[in-house]
């Protein structure tokens, strides 16, 4: 390997890791305000870049369904809170985001060509389609049982992630697809061509950390988020309302996983189980920042983007196999910092 | 005593059959279901009695032990692949050449193979708080399914053929039929030593993990060790059903051992039950039934093909973990005509050996000069005090004080930063609340850690941990009843010691929080201590029960135990304390007699603020 390979793997490591970056903050968000281990963050991904290709293509986009789906899901429950509660007061809101809403989106979905909207028109779709699974998700699968202990929030979600690949099949197919970059355009700086796209991602992706930061920093809501994941009870007694937190929390999660699915879908094919393994990877990230500390994900992040561009040149094969295995020793490395008994809950 | 050891009285609702009798039936059933049932059929249950046999693992793992793998599927590949390549490959190392050809050298590799693998595993993520574990293992699940499907000696992702059949005692097992009566051997032999590992010390010990790191570690379980066994025999099972799986398929590839099907081994333990031995082979029957139906009709109804199945499952699996934690298993069994009574205790016992009792008034134990601090804050600053046999010493302090900090350094829970600790004349200081349990100092917790869903008797029992030593195996072959009628005849003792004798079989959590606090001291008596360590046991008890408390220390007074109380209700220290250390801001303003006490000005401004 020459000087300008390692170049070219860098720069490709740090273009993934940015997206990995991304995905990492979510899942730590998601895990410090909720306690939930969102194994569905990748699904996100996965269904932003396959809308994304259906609306390329002309065709109609299966993630209507499950809008219209999990609409229908949220009222048939919030009916019965409101039944059981006597409680009407906002029944309004919850009928126009869950049914008017996603109403709206399928008439648009079946109404328009796509293909003539422009790329820009489709990935505000996109973000229209996505962006309200999060909180549906949270209603119906997480807010139930809030307050389970972590493994079960934990198998919950992985139930809802398998259940999400099966329905991804369903809606998109076991074809993958790439999308239209953004930016057609390469650059040449010294030895490496950078794509456009690339310039993109990397852009994108520090804008976006930059705008939660200021939403974590400036807002009402990011600060009651903040004072959720210090501490829960703390802020439920503040007022914070714990499952308004969860599902923005998801909306957060979901906002960010669709972005970063738009971001890749033009530099890697995605397939409808692609989702799992790029939000791993995250995971991966997410783990060596233990979970709590954004800065050490986001590091990680890049580490693995790294790891995973420079084991794809020496060992493509065994690509997956090095970047999952580097999760033992980051587990033996953060269980020698942690020091034994602590009070667990259950 | 003797009455205090008859066997259960008459239970309520004593219809339908014996659990032995349900169990008899069954096993006629499995015999004879070849016999009646469809090749294909067969060839099904064959492959039930296997997933059950992994899905026996999670019970065992999750289920009971609270850690959760997602992993299984690759101890089950493990087994499959050493087998494969132990009995098919020509060029085995010559270490090896004894195992070569041999589908019985391969379950040997295989399972040498799997221990290596869970213990390195095991020992890096089982030290970690509950959910890496499964993070870890959903990691390496993923890492050895590319491998097997990258390593060319593994063929790739076409995979091994040519396996040969299991023989045993020169009968090939080719037919499913016949490798039916293996599988099912081997599953019901598994959920026997499950069960029986689960009902002795071992076992109680195993529940102990999901009452609480700490409470474990006071009764004396080895918690580390704890977590390791389940996690290997959960593996162990695994590879053994990878091996059948690998000679019933004659041929490997890598998708069995994806992490897909390690999800669905999970979903398994968790739907049939996992909290119980029956749930895993409820769930395994359920899926594998479920799957092959929806296989058929799915596909159909949404006019495309491919494994539409896991929507439902997914789904499934969320209603079952909403509305019925404790899956399948406990609904089956409030239909099935079974009444189980709980096993007579042996009246004609000898009690256990106890430990030599230090001399009345000699002094046990000695705090010396204890500080703790953590960061800036002192919580304790120079505390000293000392318990001598025979004398009930209590440890009073407005709120803040710093009692807690100061009874987890006695207990060994927590390190004290400067000062020493003597009991019983040796220096304790850093060293485990287990080796100090060990000794002989047991305790009780201020939130009363208990298994609610277990009897009050094997609550009880389980502070008997270090009074019995039979391990694993014995506990899975049931070779240790003599010990364990002893232990639990000890644990009966006890509870009548302690006065709960009408209570012994009731569900822990059932009974009132008084009487929990009780069953918590009756526990620590259990371990046959000289000092016990009472963390507020009269909180929440009503007046005749805080009567009753005072009588039962009064009497252990009088036995020469030494008793440390850290209490809050006055009344109740000062009728019965020999002695009254009280504590504010992490220091100690006074000593003494409680008459005296309750006269000392800083005491009085400590409790009733200034006085004017």
């Amino acid at each position: 390997m020459d000087f300008s390979i390692a170049l070219i793997l860098t720069q490709d490591g740090i273009v993934n890791g940015a997206v990995y970056v991304l995905l990492a903050l979510a899942l730590v968000l998601v895990f410090t305000v909720t306690r939930i281990i969102f194994i569905p963050q990748g699904e996100f991904v996965a269904f932003a870049a396959l809308t994304l290709a259906m609306l390329e293509n002309g065709r109609f986009p299966g993630t209507v369904w499950l809008v219209l789906a999990g609409g229908l899901a949220v009222c048939a429950m919030e009916a019965r809170a409101l039944v059981a509660r006597h409680d009407w007061h906002y029944r309004v809101q919850v009928l126009g985001w869950n049914l008017a809403y996603p109403l709206v989106l399928w008439a648009l979905a079946a109404t328009i060509d796509w293909r003539e909207a422009g790329q820009w028109g489709r990935i505000a779709f996109t973000l229209a389609l996505i962006v309200p699974l999060g909180p549906m998700m949270f209603r119906v699968f997480f807010q139930p049982i809030a307050s389970a202990p972590v493994l079960v929030l934990l198998i919950v979600a992985v139930a809802v992630h398998v259940a999400l690949v099966g329905l991804g099949l369903w809606m998109f197919g076991a074809e993958g697809y790439r999308t239209l970059p953004l930016w057609d355009e390469n650059f040449l700086v010294g030895p490496l061509r950078i794509p456009g796209q690339a310039v993109w991602v990397l852009g994108a992706s520090l804008a976006l950390i930059v705008l939660l930061a200021q939403f974590f920093s400036r807002t009402i809501y990011g600060k009651a988020l903040r004072a959720t994941a210090v501490n829960r009870n703390g802020a439920r007694l503040m007022g914070i309302s714990p499952n308004l937190a969860g599902r923005l929390t998801l909306m957060l999660a979901a906002a960010i996983g669709a972005v970063s699915g738009i971001l890749v879908s033009p530099i890697t094919t995605i397939y409808y189980d692609t989702g799992f393994l790029i939000g791993l990877k995250g995971f991966v990230a997410a783990i060596i920042g233990g979970l709590a500390a954004y800065p050490a994900a986001a590091a990680g992040a890049l580490l693995v983007g790294l790891l995973e561009s420079f084991s794809s040149f020496w060992a493509s094969a065994y690509k997956e196999v090095i970047v999952f295995t580097l999760i033992i020793p980051v587990l033996f490395w953060r269980s020698l910092r942690t020091h034994h008994v602590e009070e667990e809950e259950e | 005593m003797t009455k205090a050891l008859s066997p259960a009285g008459p239970l309520a609702g004593q219809r339908g059959l014996p659990p032995r009798g349900m169990l008899a039936a069954f096993v006629a059933l499995v015999v004879l279901a070849p016999f009646v049932l469809r090749p294909f059929q067969v060839s099904l249950l064959d492959y039930i009695a296997l997933y059950a046999l992994v899905a026996l693992g999670l019970v065992l793992l999750t289920g009971i032990g609270g850690l959760t793998s997602f992993g299984q599927a690759a101890f089950v590949g493990l087994g499959a692949y050493a087998t494969a390549v132990v009995t098919t490959s020509q060029n085995l190392p010559a270490w090896l050449s004894w195992a070569q050809g041999s589908p019985w050298g391969g379950l040997v590799v295989g399972l040498a193979l799997t221990l290596a693998a869970a213990l390195v595993i095991g020992s890096i993520t089982l030290r970690l708080s509950g959910h890496y574990l499964p993070l870890g293992t959903i990691a390496w699940g993923i890492s050895l399914f590319f491998l097997f499907g990258n390593l060319e000696w593994l063929g790739g992702h076409t995979g091994m053929g040519g396996l040969p059949p299991i023989s045993l005692f020169g009968f090939e097992l080719i037919d499913p039929a016949h490798f039916y009566y293996l599988a099912w051997a081997v599953l019901l032999a598994a959920i026997w030593m499950i069960s029986n590992l689960l009902d002795s010390r071992e076992g109680r010990a195993i529940r102990a993990l999901r009452g609480g790191l700490v409470m474990a570690e006071a009764m004396g379980v080895d918690t580390s060790r704890q977590k390791m066994v389940i996690f290997v025999v959960a593996a162990v099972l695994a590879c053994v059903a990878g091996w059948m799986y690998a000679h019933l398929q004659r041929f490997v590839n890598p998708s069995p051992f994806g992490i897909n099907i390690g999800i669905e081994y999970l979903f398994m333990a968790v739907i049939g039950g996992s909290g119980y031995v029956w749930g895993a082979l409820v769930g395994a029957l359920v899926i594998t039934l479920a799957k092959q139906w929806l296989q058929d009709w799915l596909p159909q109804l949404l006019g495309q093909s491919g494994n539409f199945e896991v929507i439902v499952f997914g789904l499934l699996m969320v209603l079952v973990l909403h509305r019925a934690r404790q899956g399948l298993w406990p609904i089956v069994l409030r239909w099935a005509p079974v009444t189980s009574s709980p096993r007579p205790l042996d009246p004609t016992l000898e009690p256990l050996p106890q430990r030599p009792k230090p001399q009345r008034g000699s002094v046990i134990l000695e705090a010396r000069e204890l500080t703790k601090r953590f960061g800036g804050l002192v919580a304790n600053d120079k505390m000293s005090l000392t318990v001598k046999a025979g004398e009930i010493l209590a440890l009073i302090g407005p709120n803040g004080a710093g009692k807690s900090t100061l009874f987890n350094q006695l207990s060994g829970v927590d390190t004290p930063t400067e000062g020493k600790i003597l009991f019983l004349g040796e220096d304790v200081t850093g060293k485990t609340s287990r080796e100090i349990a060990r000794m002989g100092m047991s305790r009780t917790f201020q939130h009363v850690r208990l298994l609610s869903n277990r009897s009050v008797l094997e609550n009880v029992a389980l502070g008997a941990h270090l009074r019995g030593r039979a391990g694993i195996f014995a506990a899975m072959l049931h070779l240790e009843r003599r010990e364990e009628a002893h232990l639990l005849a000890e644990a009966a003792r006890q509870i009548e010691r302690v006065g709960l004798w009408e209570h012994r079989f009731s569900e822990a959590g059932a009974l009132a929080l008084g009487q929990q606090r009780i069953v918590e001291i009756a526990r620590a008596l259990c371990a046959d201590p000289c000092l016990l360590l009472l963390d507020e046991p009269a909180a929440g008890l009503r007046h005749k029960e805080k009567q009753a408390l005072a009588e039962l220390l009064d009497r252990l007074r009088a036995e020469g135990m030494g008793i440390l109380l850290v209490e809050h209700d006055m009344d109740f220290v000062m009728g019965l304390a020999d002695r009254v250390v009280v504590m504010e801001f992490g220091q100690k303003i006074a000593e003494g007699l409680p008459e005296e006490v309750q006269q000392n000005p800083a005491v009085l401004e400590a409790y009733l603020g200034g006085v004017q």
